[in-house]
């Protein structure tokens, strides 16, 4: 299989579908012009600047009139830049695009995809660097999704533009550059299921988005020292396939769940949870949580490292659950 | 402030009324409904503006678009939604047009070209600018209307959409309804300027002020409005000076908390009904006849609300998802 880059999938996937459905356009600041972002190159020229339209900088203004325009039919997706802006957009967000539907009674749906790329590890700072997907499964209505792989980021994009509901659609700065497989042609992946990433028997390894590497990476490190590790990738969290989390964790009885945001309400917390309340007579060890710890992701790289969550602290928890 | 030049047939000056009293008459069984306890939730009722629903939406054609806020019985009836649903919505039942699930705060027929009343102070307008998005996309010469108060003006939505419109040049008319009170905060208080419509020089858009209880100078200053957006040139902001004759909700008085009785008085005598029949020199049958017409109305609309049923348990867990 030819392999592409996690930027270059996100870019295919957008060619694809407004070449496939002309309701969809594209809208955000600085996607029009293509040296600024490889995600959405080459986009302006191919479809023009109406459907692939400049914002001002102007996040709660062209983030409401998205959602105004998914009403009214087509399928608007949003280029937030980074996730940190999205704050300014979170009225429409939250309060509009994932309560019409309810709140009007099933009278509207809100076809929108907001494309929201997120993380550290670029000594980018505390506004610049943030993983803020947890805020957002406490939202009702809305399709939370944190691809991991440039195959997944193609198939689910595809997948999120062709949903009749609002997506957060969490993409990993730290995996703009990353290389993988992507089948050709029009590949989809599922909206809500988990994908077992590498099989072991030892342990399970769930991590959310960029920890997904991590722990791949992990469970390397883990092999040298005799331990079969399991990787799963939840690849949604809303929906949340507990079930296909739960399956790895009966089978190891053991598990650590790895993400980028802070740990405290973290998307960890909640799998914990979930998989606890799934598996609980499975378990020989207590689940336990690596995540960026609970201050903002500071400037520094030595600073910045101690903050956020890496393969070795991935190591060290697994070694723990052993223990 | 710009009044009616009144060259508008009785025809269309009647319509008007009718639709006004058709609003008031909603909007008092409303609130009779909310003090016998029948109304679930709350209620906030646009007594007293009601010639700037009639004279907006009299400028509209049906297959464009209204979005409204949580003041938005007015409004909504002006565009054409249905009283029974409306009001069986009001009253908890499965029939209302939101399932009941949404209330007085979220009325919407979007078969009608109504895509709701927004309770969040200023979020309708940016929606509003992406149906104008949609229309100018789709390339027909459609039309949102965003109905806002004064304190929303103080948004920074407002200024958002407004520029988005403005550099786009997307058809949505913003239509101000200064009652003056952001539930009970003066606008002279919280807002810049005496007149609000000034704010359009901003955005390089047509701005005027008209007297909101005067509903021909409502709807010649609406027509124009509209006929610039669906010409392709872009927003404009129409505001209208008016008052509501109630609180802002049951919970506070008509006057005597915020406002005084002077004050009430003086706007009540300029009450949109009278001003209207005085212009028609309407006399006393034409009065019955009017009044009958939407007894009728009221009538079936209770009528079908009473007898509608409550949702049944399921009804919590759907309409989630498409």
């Amino acid at each position: 299989m030819r392999t592409i880059s996690y930027s270059a999938a996100i870019n295919e996937a957008l060619h694809e579908e407004m070449e496939r459905d002309e309701k969809v356009f594209l809208m955000g600041e600085d996607v029009a012009l293509s040296a600024i972002s490889p995600a959405t190159a080459g986009l302006g020229d191919r479809f023009g600047h109406e459907r692939v339209r400049n914002t001002p900088i102007s996040e709660l203004g062209f983030t409401g009139a998205a959602v105004g325009a998914a009403m009214a039919g087509y399928r608007p997706v949003l280029d937030m830049r980074r996730i940190d802006f999205m704050m300014l957009a979170i009225d429409p967000i939250a309060n509009q695009a994932a309560k019409l539907r309810y709140m009007l009674g099933g009278q509207v749906s809100v076809p929108l995809v907001i494309r929201a790329p997120e993380g550290g590890y670029s000594q980018n700072g505390p506004t610049h660097s943030q993983c803020l997907e947890a805020w957002f499964i406490q939202v009702p209505g809305l399709r939370v999704i944190v691809p991991s792989d440039p195959a997944d980021v193609k198939g689910l994009l595809k997948s999120a533009i062709r949903e009749d509901n609002p997506v957060l659609f969490v993409e990993y700065r730290a995996l703009y550059s990353l290389e993988g497989p992507v089948p050709e042609g029009d590949h989809t992946e599922p909206i809500g299921k988990a994908a077992v990433k590498r099989e072991g028997a030892d342990i399970t390894l769930i991590g959310i988005g960029s920890q997904a590497r991590g722990c791949l990476e992990a469970a390397e490190l883990l092999a040298g020292e005799g331990v079969d590790a399991e990787v799963v990738d939840p690849r949604t969290i809303n929906p949340l396939d507990v079930e296909g989390l739960a399956a790895s964790v009966r089978k190891t009885g053991r598990c650590v769940v790895a993400e980028e945001g802070h740990k405290s309400g973290g998307v960890g917390a909640e799998i914990a949870a979930s998989v606890q309340e799934a598996a609980f007579n499975s378990l020989k060890a207590p689940i336990s949580r690596v995540a960026a710890l609970d201050v903002p992701v500071p400037v520094h790289t030595k600073l910045e490292a101690i903050v956020l969550p890496s393969t070795e602290k991935i190591v060290a928890a697994a070694k723990k659950a052993l223990s | 402030m710009a009044k009616s030049t009144s060259g508008l047939s009785r025809k269309r000056m009647g319509e008007m009324y009718r639709t006004m009293l058709r609003i008031r008459r909603f909007e008092e069984t409303a609130d009779d409904m909310y003090m016998a306890g029948k109304v679930v939730g709350g209620v906030h009722v646009s007594i007293g503006q009601e010639a700037c629903s009639a004279g907006v939406c009299a400028a509209l054609r049906e297959d464009d678009a209204v979005l409204t806020t949580h003041r938005g019985h007015g409004h909504s009836i002006a565009k054409g939604t249905r009283l029974p649903e409306m009001l069986a919505e009001l009253m908890g039942k499965v029939t209302g047009l939101c399932r009941s699930k949404g209330g007085s705060m979220h009325i919407a027929d979007v078969s009608k070209g109504h895509y709701g009343a927004h309770s969040i102070v200023g979020a309708n307008m940016p929606m509003a600018a992406g149906i104008g998005l949609a229309y100018q996309l789709e390339g027909k010469d459609r039309v949102a209307v965003v109905f806002f108060g004064d304190g929303a003006s103080n948004n920074g939505a407002f200024h958002e959409a407004m520029n988005l419109c403005a550099i786009w040049k997307l058809p949505v008319v913003f239509f101000c309804e200064n009652n003056q009170y952001a539930v009970s905060v003066p606008a002279e208080y919280s807002t810049s300027v005496d007149d609000i419509s000034v704010r359009s020089k901003g955005y390089d858009a047509p701005g005027l002020t008209v007297d909101g209880m005067d509903v021909a100078a409502v709807y010649e200053a609406s027509r124009e409005a509209v006929a610039h957006a669906r010409r392709g040139l872009g927003p404009s902001l129409v505001e209208a000076k008016t008052y509501r004759f109630f609180g802002h909700s049951r919970g506070d008085p008509h006057y005597g908390m915020y406002r005084t009785k002077e004050e009430w008085e003086g706007w009540k005598g300029r009450d949109p009904l009278i001003v209207c029949e005085k212009m028609l020199k309407m006399t006393a049958k034409q009065k019955k006849a009017h009044a009958d017409a939407v007894e009728t109305e009221i009538r079936e609309a209770i009528e079908f609300a009473e007898n509608s049923p409550e949702p049944e348990e399921s009804v919590a867990l759907e309409d989630i998802f498409a």
